[in-house]
Order: structure tokens, then C-alpha cells, then sequence
């Protein structure tokens, strides 16, 4: 059943506010979401005012820069800083995306930071991934087949089939969308989320895989692909402008195909 | 739901930025629990219209009075949502419209579908009444 409150020991409280924006020109508000594992307390919100002309233009920029000369306890995940690694996923300003793609100029206000939604909290903005990766591995995201593979090159396939992957292979599996669906907030532990299921769908269109029946079977539940209502929130959030919502519309279309 | 961790949950519903996306679709749900209970009024209008004048006279009575037009209306508005809106999810579910800006027109199109619906119905009724 659906919870809507947080739980006693999520219950968000006021941190505490640094202004390091000293004679700033252009001074701007990160309002980021702090938990420390080790000190017992509830999460809060930390407030740091800092100056714009001292770093780069994106969110990862200055959350970079408040670690390196504000608050070095500030925790977060960050690799290739231009949308490729995923790693930097976070709530900002309301809605998911990636930290390295998401430009301060973008935000009016304060800029608000929170973990993705509807997950455990490692450490302040870094998210327990663990389940999710358990439900990436159920679909088993990679090339099945019963024939042997061609002794002298690759197997082929038509650029036509190739075609059938584009919007699919590009997903740096940052779980931005799975984390923005209401669905999986509150059917998390069965429902597979857009996220996966775009992988799975991923590999039930690839023409060299000779699982799709198995793959199709896997999925027919009430749960793990039934619970998408097609609230679209995640095509709507996808910072890769991928569209999740129509990879599973395709899935269901192949389960009634299929009858 | 519990993670039994002891690690927080991070917030959701509370800092999630209302898109038109989730509201078409609470709407939609919202609208289905407001019909099912609109049916039961419906339903009572019936047995009352079954089991005499005066029962009825007494249904006739609250349904006319301006909380029950209140009500009507409301449920008006309810069941032109919920078949605007459902239509749109037969379309999605022939794998059409379903990217963003045509996502988008489609909420617009039921919006304004149902609100012109309703106003029309009421307005017909109304001079015929």
C-alpha cells in the first residue's frame, strides 16, 4: 500500500546556513539535502550562499565547488561531469536530472538538491541503488541465443534492425526516470520500473537475441510491467530525452500480439 | 515503504514539481472513484423512482436542490474527464502519441474536452429544464 508521509527517521529538519559569498557580484542559494549516517540526527537541509563567478555554470559545478572550499563533508556521486556516466543524479529544482547537465541560470530562486526520490539515503545526495540493480540483472540485460555465433565475423544484423535500438542503447541507466514514476515509489519492490524496462524492451527488439518468448514471460505480471500506468513523468524526465513510456507501450503491444 | 536499513527514505510526493504528466493521470483515478460514488446516487434515484411517489419525490428533492446540482455538476465534469482521458489511453495503447509534445496536446485536449463537455450539457439541459 501506498505511503505517502516520510517515515519518523526521514522527516526532513532545518541544517545550518553558510554564506560564502562574500562581495559577490552574482550570489546564489543551494538549498541540498544532508544525512549523515553517523551522527544519529534526521536529514535536513543545509543552505549555502555562494558566488557564481567562482566555478562553472552547471549544478555539478557548484556542488564541486561547496565541497572543495565550503563543506568537505558534502557527499555526493560524480564522474564524467557531460551526461555520460549517469553517476549525478539527483533531484534539482523538482524535478530528476543530471547535476553536470542541469545550468544554475536554468533555476529561478533558490536551487533546491535532493536524492532520487523514493530511495534509501546512503549519504547525504548518493542513493541506495542496490535493489535496482537487482531488478536491472532479473531481465538479464544482455544478448541470449541458442544458435552458435558465425565461426568468421560477427552476427550481422540489417541496418533496419540496428535502427530498432536507437532511443534504447543510449540510456546510461541513471534511473532518473524510474526514481520520478509514482508507480515505483509505491510498487518499488515488484514493479521493474521505466528504467529496466526500457532494457528490457531493449533486448526483446534486438533481432541477433533468440530469448523473446522467455523475456515476454518474465515479464507478464500484474507487477513487474502491469503497475505502468502511463503517468509518463519519466520520458518527461529522462536527461537523456529518451522515452521509456513508449518502450513499455511497445512491450504491452507484443503481449497482446503474441496471444 | 520500510527499507529496513535504517537508512532514510528520500523524499518524493513533498519536493517532486507537479507535471502536467501526474496530474492528467491522479486525475483520471481521481475521477474514476468520483463516478463509482456518483453511481450509488444514481442507483438510489432509481429505487426511488422504483418504490413510489413519495420515495422519489424525496430523492427528486435533494438531487434538485443546489447541493445535489453541485454534486451533478461535479459528476458531470467526472465522466467527461474520465472518457476524455481514457481515450487517451486507448490511443497510447495502440503505441501512438506517446511522445512528449504530443503527450502534452493530448492533456490539453481532454482538458479542454471535458470542461466545454460539461458546459455544453449543462447549458442544453438547463433551457430544456
Amino acid at each position: 500500500m501506498a505511503e505517502f508521509a516520510l517515515p519518523a527517521n526521514s522527516k526532513i529538519g532545518v541544517g545550518k546556513t553558510i554564506n560564502a559569498a562574500n562581495g559577490a557580484k552574482r550570489a546564489k542559494t543551494f538549498k541540498i539535502y544532508r544525512w549523515n549516517p553517523e551522527d544519529g540526527q534526521n536529514p535536513r537541509i543545509d543552505s549555502y550562499t555562494v558566488d557564481l563567478d567562482k566555478f562553472g555554470p552547471m549544478v555539478l559545478d557548484a556542488i564541486i565547488y561547496i565541497k572543495n572550499n565550503v563543506d568537505p563533508t558534502l557527499t555526493f556521486r560524480r564522474s564524467c561531469r557531460e551526461g555520460i556516466c549517469g553517476s549525478c543524479a539527483m533531484n534539482i529544482d523538482g524535478t530528476n536530472t543530471l547535476a553536470c547537465l542541469k545550468a544554475i541560470e536554468e533555476v529561478a530562486g533558490d536551487v533546491k538538491i535532493y536524492p532520487l526520490p523514493h530511495m534509501p539515503v546512503v549519504k547525504d545526495l548518493v542513493p541506495d541503488l542496490t535493489h535496482i540493480y537487482a531488478q536491472l540483472a532479473s531481465v538479464k540485460p544482455w544478448l541470449q541465443s541458442q544458435s552458435p555465433a558465425p565461426p568468421d565475423r560477427e552476427r550481422l544484423q540489417s541496418p533496419e534492425d540496428r535502427a530498432k535500438l536507437d532511443g534504447l542503447y543510449e540510456c546510461i541507466l541513471c534511473f532518473c526516470c524510474s526514481t520520478s514514476c509514482p508507480s515505483y515509489w509505491w510498487n518499488g519492490d515488484r514493479y521493474l520500473g521505466p528504467a529496466v524496462l526500457l532494457q528490457a524492451y531493449r533486448w526483446i527488439v534486438d533481432s541477433r537475441d533468440e530469448m523473446t518468448g522467455e523475456r515476454l514471460d518474465m515479464l507478464e505480471d500484474p507487477f513487474r510491467l502491469y503497475r505502468c500506468h502511463t503517468i509518463m513523468n519519466c520520458t518527461k524526465t529522462c536527461p537523456k530525452g529518451l522515452n521509456p513510456a513508449k518502450a513499455i507501450a511497445e512491450i504491452k503491444k507484443l503481449m497482446v500480439v503474441r496471444r | 515503504m520500510a527499507n529496513g536499513s535504517g537508512r532514510p527514505l528520500s523524499p518524493h510526493l513533498q519536493v517532486y514539481r507537479w507535471q502536467y504528466t501526474m496530474l492528467t493521470s491522479i486525475l483520471h483515478r481521481a475521477t474514476g472513484i468520483a463516478l463509482t460514488v456518483g453511481t450509488l446516487l444514481l442507483t438510489w434515484w432509481l429505487v426511488a423512482a422504483a418504490s413510489g411517489p413519495e420515495a422519489y419525490a424525496t430523492a427528486q428533492g435533494f438531487i434538485g436542490s443546489f447541493f445535489g446540482m453541485l454534486i451533478l455538476f461535479g459528476w458531470t465534469f467526472a465522466l467527461f474527464y474520465h472518457l476524455a482521458n481514457g481515450i487517451r489511453h486507448l490511443v497510447w495503447d495502440a503505441g501512438l502519441g506517446l511522445d512528449l509534445p504530443n503527450a502534452e496536446r493530448g492533456a490539453y485536449m481532454v482538458g479542454a474536452s471535458s470542461i466545454g463537455l460539461t458546459l455544453l450539457v449543462w447549458i442544453v439541459g438547463l433551457i430544456v429544464w
